[in-house]
């Protein structure tokens, strides 16, 4: 079973001078896993995703990320992550194709996997007759499944997606879901914050921080039961209401 | 009742793009009215218009009474206006933001007090922070803040709870309610579907139309399809298979579960064995209650 | 408090709350004036100068001597001629001087290291200078308005030239442009503000700040770069508040036409600040430039306002001189003033 674990966490802290960003926070996510990483704005999220991804050290505690030290081993851990957030995906000025060649290129991938992959990708989301359109003229639906495969393009273990559909209708979000979903069936584990707590239930299982710390881990249901609510969004409610930071 | 807000045949084209195609509906006074829509709708061009930053094609638009293109001048004292993705001045204070707005409008920040007195009351606590260091839901708070501080009878806003978090966006809808309690009418759209059935009415746009504008009620209503809630431990295996009974028009992901929208000769106890047959033995289906979000995606769908 | 006012106490926090900008700005016209005026010279002082004799006579010594007393040179000694190119590469020495005896008749030759072609220009006419002086034609040099050939003031009319674009033109459109990526900018146009107010508010702090930053240059002038002082000083501040005017002008243009900032540094950067470096005169003379050049340079607001600077502050002329710039000057910043008013208040 220990091999099943892709990402595991001790303990975990991070603190800028009197503040504690992220309070000695621990859990397990298992391969194929979809956890969802849940908390109000400003409870830590962003800055535990940073040193889970490698982008930051913890002050205290230990954590492995597809069986690689988060302080140690960090460039090890960016080659077999793949991260996508709102904010930044594509780069707009350059075709479907070429960003995807870009971001496999980044990882090492040959140009002979690249090619095949590429090709593969366009199939299954069926997107052929728009790859040499720049990602700018293409709908908003398809930049999305677009940045979830530039991410993924080299097949790691885990992809975090740092509110990956903010802003975004719900059509759309429901077909981005859908390709979370393939990409967990094939084993892949998916890392997901979000402020939509109906995409919570998406998930096999769900984290809420309040002010630094892990208030609640548990399946959305047992969630839902433990604090004898019908939806998450009431579950999340009465978990953050005691949140002081956040103003 | 006085219509607030009166839209009628406005039509807005950006080159080739009909961003606005003909679009009519009225808001009443004192009415919360929600504008439902997917990113490129036409939501933004209808808001511009409506504040007079922009002029229609065809058509005309009153708001509070005032024609958008001829008494511009006269809208702009009886509107506040929230635009998608807005966060005031970075580097002011709460106070100075606060301060600065009022004197636009030629008012003092006390004279409406009542009116802003929830969101005072949670920004007096710091009242010299930046507004760049509050967190999202507090900047938000500070612009509806900033956009009442003239006691405006129409209140626009764009998108106002993109990026918040749950707890401060339920926090801004118990403030809207509140708002319109006080009789001022509010246009809001936004993509939380959770949000828009908190409106009284609901007008869905989709590629700058309109397609119905009803309470929410009405709305699901007329939804017109059976919808069953289905689930499995194998999710998407479960969503592919659902797919190929011929059966059932679409299927989505809905929370825990998947919804089908189907015919009117669904059997679930037939289709539970078919799916059998595929090797999916732990299936579980029964009647759901659609929602708003199941007419969205109809409507979607349809346009596609 | 009068709308106004308040859009202009809002401005001048911005400006304030950016401390780096704002230190940058005051700063770096003084730190401009002082590299050019001081450091960066186009004088060449300290000639180092090697001598081939091949017969020492008293007419060798006296020349040598001249050398030895000029203050621009450096004598290094006579060596042998073998020696000079190896003194030359190694830059210990800058010139040689050979001094041969063609018959009774002493030939010169100077030979002179042109790895830097403005350098051996000037040390070679310098030399020829001394040896001049020695033949039977003295010429007479008269330098009028810069007597010593000083270049410590020369450079001020340029700088103000580039530094009130700079903070004028470049400042104002990042920030206007800025309100419109946040949307603030909507949100002030949909205030019964009218546009007019908006514009104003947003181009009288800045317009402060060049009259600020105008006063520190010109007490810098006056005092460390020793400019005379006369009462040419009011010419040259209405002149510049002029300029001033036109940079806010252009800055406001800019804003109306681009809607992101780094578009904004960009054309306020490639469009207008190259031309003032490379085509207002402020380095390159106009009259040395291919003549399409020297056309193009006649739409670039610095070159007319660094001109009428030279007569005014340099020559200490009076204003009948350069009745020409400040008219084209004048009718620049109306055209373009009205241009983006004109476009700032219209919808889409």
């Amino acid at each position: 079973m220990e091999n099943d674990i892709t990402i595991s966490v001790k303990g975990l802290t991070k603190r800028f001078g009197n503040f504690t960003a992220v309070d000695n926070i621990s859990f397990e996510v298992r391969k194929g896993e979809i956890f969802g990483f849940l908390g109000a704005n400003g409870a830590g999220k962003t800055t535990a995703m940073r040193m889970l991804c490698g982008l930051s050290y913890p002050t205290s505690g230990s954590g492995t990320v597809a069986g690689y030290d988060i302080t140690r081993q960090a460039e090890e851990i960016k080659r077999h992550i793949g991260y996508m957030s709102q904010r930044f995906s594509l780069y707009e000025e350059l075709t479907v194709k070429e960003n995807l060649t870009l971001f496999s290129t980044i990882y090492g991938m040959t140009s002979n996997a690249i090619k095949a992959k590429t090709e593969n990708v366009f199939r299954i989301l069926g997107m052929e007759n728009m790859k040499d359109a720049p990602v700018k003229d293409i709908p908003v639906g398809w930049k999305q499944k677009l940045a979830f495969s530039a991410a993924t393009m080299h097949n790691p273990e885990v992809v975090f997606l740092d509110e990956p559909t903010g802003g975004v209708d719900p059509v759309t979000r429901r077909k981005f879901w859908e390709m979370i979903y393939r990409a967990s069936s094939e084993g892949m584990t998916i890392f997901v914050t979000t402020h939509y707590l109906d995409e919570a239930e998406y998930c096999n299982r769900i984290s809420i921080m309040v002010d630094g710390r892990i208030k609640a881990l548990d399946s959305p249901e047992r969630l839902k039961e433990k604090y004898g609510v019908k939806t998450m969004d009431e579950a999340f409610r009465i978990v953050a209401r005691d949140a002081r930071r956040g103003e | 009742m006085n219509n607030a807000i009166d839209i009628r045949g406005i039509t807005k084209k950006y080159g080739s793009l009909t961003a606005l195609d003909n679009v009519t509906f009225s808001v009443p006074e004192g009415m919360m009215l929600g504008l439902i829509g997917p990113d490129g709708a036409g939501k933004t061009t209808l808001y511009r218009i409506l504040t007079t930053l922009l002029s229609p094609d065809a058509g005309t638009a009153t708001v509070a009474g005032l024609d958008t293109v001829k008494d511009y001048k006269g809208i702009r004292a009886e509107i506040g206006y929230m635009p998608e993705r807005f966060s005031l001045y970075q580097d002011l204070t709460v106070n100075e933001n606060l301060h600065f707005f009022a004197s636009l409008f030629g008012v003092k920040v006390e004279d409406n007090y009542d009116l802003i007195a929830p969101i005072f009351h949670q920004l007096s606590k710091f009242p010299n922070r930046r507004a760049g260091a509050l967190s999202g839901g507090m900047k938000q708070k500070l612009a509806l803040g900033c956009a009442l501080i003239h006691r405006p009878k129409v209140l626009l806003l764009d998108e106002p709870t993109t990026g918040v978090d749950a707890v401060s966006r339920s926090e801004f809808w118990d403030m809207l309610a509140t708002l319109k309690e006080k009789g001022i009418t509010i246009l809001v759209s936004t993509s939380y579907m959770d949000e828009a059935q908190r409106c009284e009415r609901i007008a869905l746009i989709d590629k700058g139309r309109i397609l119905d504008v009803n309470t929410p009620e009405k709305l699901v209503e007329g939804l017109g399809e059976h919808i069953y809630n289905v689930s499995a431990e194998k999710m998407y295996p479960l969503l592919e298979a659902l797919r190929s009974l011929p059966e059932v028009k679409n299927c989505y992901t809905f929370g825990a579960t998947l919804h089908i929208a189907t015919e009117s000769g669904f059997h679930p106890a037939d289709a539970i064995r078919r799916l059998s047959d595929m090797g999916l033995t732990d299936v579980k289906i029964y009647p759901a209650n659609g929602d708003i979000e199941d007419l969205f995606i109809k409507l979607a769908g349809n346009g596609e | 408090m009068s709308i106004f006012v308040s859009m202009i106490r809002k401005e001048t926090l911005h400006l304030l709350r950016d401390f780096r900008t704002i230190t940058v700005v005051l700063i770096m016209p003084l730190v401009l004036l002082l590299l050019f005026g001081f450091a960066i010279s186009t004088e060449v002082n300290d000639v180092k100068v090697v001598a081939v004799v091949e017969r020492h006579t008293d007419d060798t010594r006296q020349l040598l001597e001249k050398f030895r007393v000029n203050s621009y040179f450096t004598f290094k000694g006579t060596v042998p001629f073998n020696e000079v190119e190896p003194l030359l590469r190694a830059g210990k020495a800058d010139a040689a001087l050979v001094l041969k005896y063609d018959g009774d008749r002493l030939c010169h030759q100077i030979i002179v290291d042109a790895s830097n072609t403005n350098t051996a220009q000037t040390s070679t006419a310098y030399i020829e200078g001394v040896l001049r002086g020695d033949s039977e034609m003295p010429v007479i040099t008269n330098t009028l308005y810069n007597p010593q050939l000083k270049s410590a003031y020369n450079f001020v009319p340029g700088i103000m030239g580039m530094i009130f674009i700079l903070i004028c033109a470049m400042m104002t459109s990042v920030s206007i442009v800025s309100e419109k990526e946040t949307g603030s900018m909507d949100l002030l146009l949909v205030s019964p503000v009218r546009p007019r107010t908006i514009i104003f508010g947003k181009l009288v702090p800045y317009f402060l700040l060049s009259c600020i930053i105008l006063v520190l240059m010109l007490l810098l002038s006056y005092t460390v770069l020793g400019l005379p002082f006369s009462s040419s000083v009011f010419n040259v501040i209405w002149v510049t508040i002029l300029y001033i005017l036109l940079a806010l002008s252009l800055g406001l243009l800019i804003s109306t036409l681009v809607d992101n900032q780094v578009a904004a540094l960009l054309v306020s950067g490639v469009l207008l600040m190259l031309p003032v470096i490379m085509l207002s005169g402020m380095i390159f003379p106009i009259d040395n430039m291919p003549v399409v050049l020297q056309w193009f340079s006649g739409v670039i607001p610095a070159r007319w306002y660094i001109s009428a600077m030279r007569t005014l502050m340099i020559q200490q002329l009076p204003v009948s001189y350069v009745l020409t710039e400040i008219t084209v000057l004048a009718g620049m910043a109306f055209a373009v003033m009205m241009l983006a008013i004109g476009k700032f208040n219209a919808k889409h």
